[in-house]
């Protein structure tokens, strides 16, 4: 009887290089106000954002994952043809198929990679990373590029001011590489489906609803222990961990978590919603680059992610900035 | 079983860790919003906060119905 055999793996995988794309409109909250029934204050003291990018039509998700992942690969310092997986993160497709990941790879350069899309809402960045590093890990992949990409402006409903102050537009992504030290920890992740209509299309429908307390609540209760486990799980605790990125939901359960979880003084806390808005699966890694960009973070630094939202879906890790 | 004046003062402690609520402030007449400046994010986590401190569920349609603090303290009577 033959036997199946395996490929070879690497110890461990690490990112190489990060990319971000923001829409060029910004829209401030007294733009909003001028729209709908709400203000600045309001805004600012429920949800911390002071503006959010939106994407014009041009900026299309596939123009913003292109333009993200193109600089997450100059980062990398890999050429297109390195890369043999892509797993693009998004829940604001227009039209479910075909996934828009075979044609990012295509633009890109990258030849007859495997590539798809998934559909985990605002924890997808973290769960496309947490299942690329596991492909490079066991040999099914050398290098894999991760993009999230959301235009949530397509999918909002703009009289509703509970989301639409809240939902934005961009793109990140993370090409990852084999390393014999690892760079991405365990993932820690998870789902409670019984709030999987706590964010929700409803089905016919082509706007998004949020039982925002709800969510609220789950947020600042049930995810600290994923924290943990991300931390456990890398045999770092919260002393050792110098970035902290969770997804950009709303200010006050970053500012939750970070309470709950002890970090030292000196940690750079992730407050890109403040200029960005929520941006579902491309929070992560925008909210990785701009704190790269202002220096509070620099490369090797420990950081510890998150993402979490509609399904009700989780998932976080502890990696090693590029 | 703790006291009412035990479940008042329990309640202050919490209003003043997740809202900043000076203690003396929190008489069972007031009001959470309107007198004590709590938000409906805070009283969320201020729910959750009763929920480990005092052994009972508050599920979101109930927490709804708390308005003030006497509410509150005379939820977690019942329930306890
Ligand atoms: C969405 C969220 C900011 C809404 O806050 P909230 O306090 O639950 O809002 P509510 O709908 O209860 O409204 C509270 C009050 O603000 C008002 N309000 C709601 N939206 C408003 C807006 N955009 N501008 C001004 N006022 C607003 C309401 O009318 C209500 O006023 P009232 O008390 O006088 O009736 C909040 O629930 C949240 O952030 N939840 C978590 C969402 C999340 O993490 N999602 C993850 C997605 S991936």
């Amino acid at each position: 009887m033959s036997t199946i055999e395996l490929q070879e793996g690497t110890p461990g995988a690490r990112i190489l290089g990060l990319g971000a794309y923001r829409p060029r409109r910004r829209v401030t909250n007294d733009e909003l106000a001028q729209v709908m029934d709400t203000n600045d204050e309001w805004i600012q003291s429920r949800v911390g954002i002071a503006e959010r990018r939106w994407a014009s039509e041009d900026e299309t998700l596939v123009e913003m994952a292109v333009a993200a992942g193109g600089k997450a690969l100059a980062a990398s310092g890999l050429a297109p043809d390195e890369v043999d997986l892509v797993i693009l993160a998004s829940a604001s497709l227009q039209a479910p198929i075909p996934g828009i990941g075979p044609q990012v790879a295509h633009r890109l350069g990258i030849p007859r990679p495997g590539a798809f899309d998934l559909n985990a809402g605002c924890a997808g960045f973290c769960y496309a990373l947490g299942v690329a590093n596991d492909a490079i890990r066991s040999g099914s992949s050398r290098n894999a590029l991760v993009v999230g990409v959301e235009r949530l402006t397509d999918v909002t409903d703009q009289t509703d001011r509970g989301t639409a102050v809240i939902f934005a537009d961009g793109a990140g992504a993370a090409v990852i590489g084999a390393s014999d030290e690892p760079g991405i920890g365990p993932v820690a992740w998870g789902s409670d489906g019984d709030q999987y209509s706590a964010i929700e299309i409803a089905a016919g429908r082509s706007t998004m609803t949020m039982a925002g307390q709800a969510v609220y609540r789950w947020a600042t209760t049930k995810l600290t222990a994923t924290l943990e486990e991300a931390m456990a799980k890398a045999g770092v605790t919260a002393a050792d961990i110098d970035v902290f990125a969770p997804h950009q939901a709303n200010l006050r359960i970053v500012e939750s978590m970070t309470k709950k979880l002890g970090f030292g003084p000196d940690t750079a806390i992730a407050r890109d919603i403040v200029q960005s808005g929520n941006t579902s699966a491309a929070s992560v890694p925008l909210a990785l680059t701009a704190l790269m960009e202002s220096g509070e973070a620099k490369s090797g630094d420990l950081a510890l992610v998150l993402g979490y939202g509609a399904g009700l879906t989780f998932a976080g890790q502890v990696i090693r900035l590029p | 079983m703790p006291s009412t004046a035990d479940i008042q003062a329990g309640l202050a402690e919490i209003l003043e860790e997740v809202a900043g609520v000076t203690p003396a402030d929190a008489t069972p007449e007031k009001s959470f919003t309107e007198d004590l400046d709590v938000d409906s994010l805070s009283m969320v986590e201020i729910a959750t906060a009763v929920e480990d401190k005092f052994g009972v569920a508050i599920p979101d349609d109930e927490l709804a119905n708390i308005k003030t603090v006497g509410d509150a303290m005379s939820y977690i009577e019942k329930n306890q």
